[in-house]
Formats: structure tokens, C-alpha cells, sequence
């Protein structure tokens, strides 16, 4: 198991390869289906992100709500495959990587090799564990997105497996 | 006639709501044990290792097995000799909700599907009610996740199809679902009817415990056979590999038109949930 510590760099992520696990410390953001809409339609337009994707991770999540006294509720990763229109532009924007489950379009494994980024695939249908490794929760931007909304997730030997990795070896190729 | 009370349906749905997303239910479980004991895969089995420490994790701690509760899928049976004190709908409608809100569950209903700019929610849920014979009511919750649920197929093959072709078509549908479902597998079929209705049966063979023997020894061998060819594509626990492709199938037939042979698959990511209340 291999120890991932933030700030990322590009340098720690070249050190990953496909296949290998590893568990995280630091800070990621949750953005799905239409956080990615909302995202993509600012680039375009030229605007300002309401937060920097700069070197940072996202992670394909739409969390349930904590209970009292909890920080959140299950928070497991959803499939990837539905943002793969989106993540090309966000690599091509400093964005280091993203988290979720399932095999990435052809486009998306071009991309990460151009951008030497990285696509981690984390725990799937295991959100209550995964619950276990978030330690802060903030509410980021679009509010209105309900659990569609961005967060900040502060995380804990939060456990990935490297899926995809800068050089565009991918797991899914090669278990079969 | 028995008169059953809107309050005491209300109060066993909205248990039901919650106990089917917190507790993976038994067949399921026993299966990914064994799927456990027999991988050798080494990602792949620290992804059974991960799927059941997170079953125990979510029921320890009453929290949702898959942050996506579903779409609530609500399978009714009223006793033809039972009389229902209020409106059988709204009631159940509105203690699923009732039960999500109170197990701190996500709401992921979007009321305008197309333009997708309302509250989400906790509903409506989707409701199938049957009239059977009998005094009493049984009620079956399935939190439908829609990873799973998005790489659902229905094909209408011709009735001189042979069975070789409606065997490849379901084995592509769990190809084509390759790692994004969240595989293992448990895999529903319904053959015959009509389109909508085969679709049903497909959804209503995800009920059937994984252990049983289907009673219609054809359909048992085909289940044998289509499991293991589904489990030669070797897509493997999270789509890592090995062994365990799907942990089972179930196929349930029905009397259809002498023009058509529809085929539905409904596919269940690893954390199959269902639970049901007699009353």
C-alpha cells in the first residue's frame, strides 16, 4: 500500500502506476453530472471557476447527508464514464486527476497521457466505508445542486487504486 | 374483509425503506463471502474484502450500503379479501420518503427529467401492484441504483430466434456494462410478454435469492450456462478482474404474442437490496 500525502504534484503522480493501491491524505473536491455541465459551460464562456481546479482531484460523488453529529453520510464514487466528455477540458485546464469507478473513454486515456494526469478508481458501491475516511465536509459552490452540489471532502487513508495512470496504462485493458 | 389501517402500512414501509438501504440482504452476502473465499485475483479481492466490511460498516452504523439509495421500487400485493382505510399510493409514496428523510438518505429524485432544474427528492417512488388472492399485503422494497440500472436492455427478437442469439445479447449487455455497474453481478432476465412487462419481470427476477433453483429445469440449465459464460469475460469484482463477473442470474419466462419473443436484462450492481414486510 503506498501512502499518497497532499499538496499533489505532477512529480508524485508520474511515480504511480496502474494497479498499484494506495491511500490518500488530504483534500479532494466532489463534482458529477451536472457540476460538470455548469463547469465546462464557465470555461467556455470564460469565466472564473468558483473554485481552483489547479492541481487538485476530483471525485465523481454525490454524497448522502450527515446524521447528526457525523460528517457525512455513504459517499461512494459514481460512474466515471458519464463525465468523460467533460474531463479532457479540465486535464487541459490544470485539473491533476479524478476518482471514480469504471473503465474512461479513449479520449479521456489521450488526455491524461498529454496532461500526465492520473484517474483513480476508488471503492465501488462501498459508501458507508468510504464515510468512514472523510473527516471535513464544506459546501463549495452550487448549492442548489442538492447533493449534486460541489464539496470539499478533507480525507483520511481514503484507499485508491491507481486505474489509469500518466502514461495511460489502464487497469481495465489489462485484467482481461 | 379485512380492514388494514393507512397508519400501520405507514409505519412498516418506512422501516422497510431504511433496513432495505442499510442491510445488504443475506443471499447477497453468503454469495460474496464465498466469491471472497474462492478469488485469487489480488485487487479483486480486496475488493470483496471492501464490499463486505462495508456491509457490516453500513449496518453497524445505519448508514446506506451505496450513498445511491435508488430509485425506490415498491412491488405491492393486496389480498383480494383486504380493504385498504385510505389511499394505497399515497401512503406508501409518502413513507418511503418519510423513511429516506429519517435515514439521513440522499434525495436524487429530479422531478423535470428534461430540464433537470427542480429540487431533488425523495420521489415518487415507482409502484407495481398486484391483486392476489388471500387476506394479506406484502410490500418489497428495491433501491434501484441507477449505475446499474442505466445499462439495462430490451431486445424484440423474432419468434424463430434461436436461443444461441438471445444467450450472446445478454452476455453483450453485461459486457457492455463492463466495469461501470459495479460488478459482481447479480443479473436479471424476463423472456416473453411484451416490452414494458418483460422489463418488469426482469426487475422482479432481481428478487429471487441467488441460492434458489429455478423449479423450470430449462431455464435452471440456461441460467448455468449463461453465468458461466458471463463469468468468462473475466470483468471481475470493480471491473479489476478474476473469477466473479456476476455472483448469479435469474431468468423468469411468461406467455407472449405468436409474432415476438421480447428480452429484457436488468442489471444489479453488487450491493443487491431488497426487503419485504408481510401484513
Amino acid at each position: 500500500m503506498i501512502k499518497l500525502e497532499a499538496p499533489l504534484t505532477k512529480e508524485k503522480i508520474k511515480k504511480l502506476h496502474c494497479g498499484q493501491e494506495v491511500v490518500y491524505d488530504g483534500m479532494l473536491y466532489t463534482a458529477r453530472d451536472q457540476a460538470h455541465k455548469r463547469i465546462i459551460k464557465l470555461l467556455k464562456d470564460n469565466k472564473k471557476l468558483p473554485f481552483d481546479i489547479e492541481g487538485k482531484l476530483i471525485y465523481y460523488c454525490g454524497p448522502n447527508p450527515a446524521a447528526p453529529g457525523k460528517v457525512i453520510g455513504a459517499c461512494g464514487p459514481t460512474t466515471s464514464a458519464r463525465m468523460d466528455a467533460f474531463t479532457p477540458e479540465l486535464l487541459k485546464n490544470g485539473l491533476l486527476g479524478t476518482i471514480g469507478k469504471g473503465e474512461r473513454s479513449q479520449e479521456v486515456v489521450q488526455a491524461i497521457k498529454r496532461y500526465a494526469g492520473i484517474y483513480f478508481s476508488t471503492y465501488a458501491g462501498c459508501g458507508a466505508l468510504l464515510a468512514q475516511r472523510v473527516k471535513k465536509r464544506e459546501l463549495v459552490c452550487f448549492e442548489d445542486l442538492g447533493t449534486e452540489a460541489v464539496f470539499s471532502f478533507e480525507v483520511k487513508d481514503f484507499p485508491l487504486i491507481v486505474a489509469i495512470d500518466c502514461k495511460g496504462e489502464s487497469i481495465y485493458e489489462q485484467s482481461r | 374483509m379485512r380492514i388494514v389501517e393507512a397508519g400501520i402500512i405507514k409505519d412498516k414501509v418506512k422501516s422497510l425503506a431504511i433496513n432495505a438501504n442499510v442491510k445488504i440482504r443475506s443471499d447477497v452476502l453468503r454469495a460474496l463471502k464465498n466469491a471472497y473465499e474462492g478469488e485469487k485475483n489480488r485487487l479483486s479481492r480486496s475488493a470483496f474484502k471492501a464490499i463486505i466490511d462495508n456491509a457490516e460498516i453500513a449496518f453497524k452504523n445505519k448508514l446506506a450500503i451505496c450513498q445511491d439509495t435508488g430509485l425506490p421500487v415498491v412491488f405491492v400485493e393486496i389480498g383480494s379479501s383486504v380493504f385498504i382505510n385510505g389511499n394505497i399510493t399515497k401512503i406508501i409514496t409518502d413513507a418511503v420518503a418519510q423513511g429516506y428523510r429519517e435515514g439521513f438518505f440522499r434525495a436524487s429524485i429530479q422531478k423535470d427529467p428534461l430540464n433537470r432544474n427542480q429540487k431533488l427528492s425523495y420521489g415518487p417512488a415507482i409502484m407495481h401492484t398486484d391483486i392476489v388472492t388471500g387476506g394479506k399485503i406484502k410490500i418489497t422494497l428495491l433501491p434501484k441504483g441507477f449505475g446499474s440500472e442505466n445499462k439495462s436492455k430490451l431486445k424484440m427478437f423474432n419468434p424463430t430466434s434461436p436461443l444461441a442469439d438471445i444467450e450472446e445479447f445478454i452476455v453483450e449487455a453485461v459486457k457492455a456494462a463492463g466495469a461501470t455497474a459495479c460488478p459482481p453481478y447479480i443479473i436479471g432476465v424476463g423472456i416473453g410478454a411484451t416490452a414494458d412487462y418483460a422489463g418488469l419481470l426482469a426487475k422482479k427476477a432481481l428478487l429471487i435469492s441467488i441460492n434458489s433453483v429455478n423449479k423450470d429445469k430449462q431455464l435452471a440449465v440456461l441460467e448455468q450456462r449463461l453465468l458461466k459464460k458471463i463469468n468468462k469475460l473475466r470483468i471481475g469484482a470493480f471491473g479489476f478482474g478474476g473469477k466473479f463477473t456476476a455472483l448469479g442470474i435469474k431468468v423468469i419466462c411468461a406467455p407472449t404474442h405468436i409474432a415476438g419473443l421480447p428480452v429484457a436484462v436488468n442489471i444489479s450492481c453488487h450491493a443487491l437490496r431488497s426487503a419485504s414486510v408481510v401484513i
